[in-house]
């Protein structure tokens, strides 16, 4: 049986971690030259700052994981800096260090992961404006900061996760300002206590910048990136309602997570629309399996958002799932533990969506005169009169006419936002607006390959 | 390269003791270390990677992680690359970024 496992982070690790170990030996691709993903995300290997320091109370894990992700990788067909840029007809396409190939396959487990969710504003196109994750990646993988004043604002755990990083390692973090309100957080109390230690976490975060004198805002509306060809500051309005002007020669922003579902819709996957992500996103069964494709399953982030921890348990869960149905016996014990153990993370995700939620009301009167698809620099104005325009009703009529979501990221920064604009537009709910379908090739291919 | 804040973009917070080589942007020279990606090396040394073709201004990436493909460099030879995902290598040549 031709497995075929993508994505090396959290979830594709515990997923060949169990196949191999059932003497499998799957083909194992990932676009990253090393195993890890984005939350584990390992430096080149010249690099030496310990885990401790790389992955702070994550440390321990980070280190499990990547060992468990270099055992697995030695008894796989492991391909890393590697893309696969199209699925079709049982076959990935992939292009890497040999050049372009095709790999055919009868089983696949994808764990696609997550990108930052953004909502776009006047400036964010500005040279020195990131996404949260981006900056993450600066620190972490490169050992450099972004800039040498940095404003972090959004909403989500990975905004205080990142300044603290950012203070901790040496960084001037001008101040962390958060779209949601501080009663939001308190209304989410009870369903984060879910989440034990995540949560306990969450609050040394907080008083650790704090002590620091770092100015943290709650309940903020951000206006505009300031600058003319690079960011001079950032323009919000407090909780007040007052507005304000921040120094800063650099911002990174992002309002939680968006999963990276393209490639499952390419392999064919059904989509249903998910209220709690406000994305619609690949279905599957209890665990893992896609419906109404035999032979394909889902696990981690890019199945929907649940954090890194949930996504080692759902790649194991997806593995056992495979195991299963080629006749092996998988106890129905192991299956009920990783269960409950997923079912207490959904409660905590339920109270992050809470704490902090996702400012819709921001995506949807996005100014007109606002770059809404970065990559070839289309307003939301332009997006809005596709409406009228053409009598678009849904996104890829409407990408049609605007051309939003046909750049090279194919709506990977965009879709989030586009989809809230075009349904405030029509006043229909978002999911009525449908999704963007993924293209081949996933992504524009290095030079030479073709 | 235009307008760099005190000769760059990024600053460089750990990892110093690396070996170091140099790329070159037109005429150039740029200091790199092994294992900067093309993207960390260019903004440690300037404030932006290319202009827009839509031109809006300015670009020097967004999400650092290969997702939003807006930090495509060209080289010298015309072949062009994701700086946020290429390593950067002793002796490369890029076109200068205007």
């Amino acid at each position: 049986m031709s497995i075929a496992v993508i994505g090396a982070g959290p979830a594709g690790t515990r997923a060949v971690e169990t196949l191999v170990a059932h003497g499998l030996r799957p083909i194992w691709i990932d676009e990253a030259p090393r195993s890890g993903g984005q939350i584990y995300r390992r430096p080149p290997a010249n690099f030496c700052r310990s885990p401790e320091t790389l992955y702070g109370f994550e440390a321990a894990k980070a280190r499990r994981l990547h060992a468990a992700a270099d055992a697995a990788a030695r008894l796989a067909d492991y391909r890393p800096s590697t893309l696969v840029w199209d699925i079709a007809e049982g076959s990935l396409q992939i292009a890497g260090p040999d050049g372009l190939g095709s790999v055919p396959f009868e089983t696949m487990i994808l764990a696609t992961g997550a990108t930052d969710r953004v909502i776009p504003l006047a400036g964010w196109t500005l040279p020195g404006v990131f996404t949260l994750g981006g900056a993450q990646v600066a620190l972490k993988a490169q050992g450099v900061a972004v800039g040498r004043r940095c404003v972090f604002f959004g909403t989500g755990p990975l905004l205080y996760l990142v300044a603290y990083q950012y203070a901790k390692a040496g960084a001037h973090v001008a101040a962390v300002l958060d779209t949601a309100p501080a009663s939001a957080k308190r209304r989410a109390l009870p369903r984060l206590l879910a989440g034990g230690g995540a949560l306990a976490k969450g609050f040394y975060y907080v008083a650790w910048l704090r002590a620091r004198g770092i100015a943290i805002a709650s309940g903020i509306e951000p206006l505009e990136i300031l600058g003319a060809s690079q960011v001079r500051g950032l323009r919000f309005r407090d909780l007040t309602g007052g507005e304000c002007e921040i120094a800063a020669d650099a911002v990174a922003f992002g309002f939680g997570l968006r999963s990276e579902t393209q490639l499952a819709d390419l392999a064919g996957c059904r989509f249903r629309f998910d209220p709690l992500n406000r994305q619609w996103l690949p279905e599957t069964d209890e665990d893992g399996r896609a419906l109404g494709l035999g032979k394909v399953y889902l696990a981690g982030d890019g199945a929907g958002i649940a954090g890194a921890d949930a996504a080692e348990l759902a790649g194991l869960r997806a593995a056992l799932a495979l195991l299963s149905d080629s006749g092996s016996a998988v106890p129905a014990a192991r299956r009920q533990w990783i269960a409950r153990r997923l079912a207490r993370s959904r409660t905590f995700h339920r109270g992050l969506e809470q704490a902090f939620p996702f400012p819709d009301h921001l995506a949807r009167r996005v100014a007109d005169g606002t770059i809404l698809c970065r990559c070839e620099a289309v307003t939301a104005g332009e997006l809005r009169a596709s409406v009228a325009g053409i009598g678009a009703r849904d996104l890829n009529r409407a990408k049609a006419y605007s051309r939003v979501g046909m750049g090279r990221c194919q709506g990977r920064i965009c879709g989030a936002a586009a989809a809230e604009i075009l349904a405030a537009a029509l006043d229909g709910e978002i999911a009525s607006v449908g999704r963007l379908r993924g293209q081949p090739p996933v992504k524009p291919l290095p030079a030479g390959l073709l | 390269m235009s307008a760099a804040p005190e000769g760059g973009r990024f600053i460089r917070l750990a990892e110093t003791g690396r070996r170091r080589f140099f790329i070159t942007l037109g005429d150039r020279r740029i200091e790199a270390l092994e294992g900067d990606s093309l993207l960390t090396a260019l903004l440690l040394a300037g404030s932006h990677l290319r202009q827009s073709e839509f031109a809006d201004g300015p670009r020097a990436g967004f999400c650092l992680m290969g997702a939003c493909q807006d930090c495509w460099v060209t080289l010298a030879d015309g072949r062009r690359f994701r700086a946020c995902t290429t390593l950067a290598e002793d002796g490369m040549a890029l076109e200068p970024i205007p």
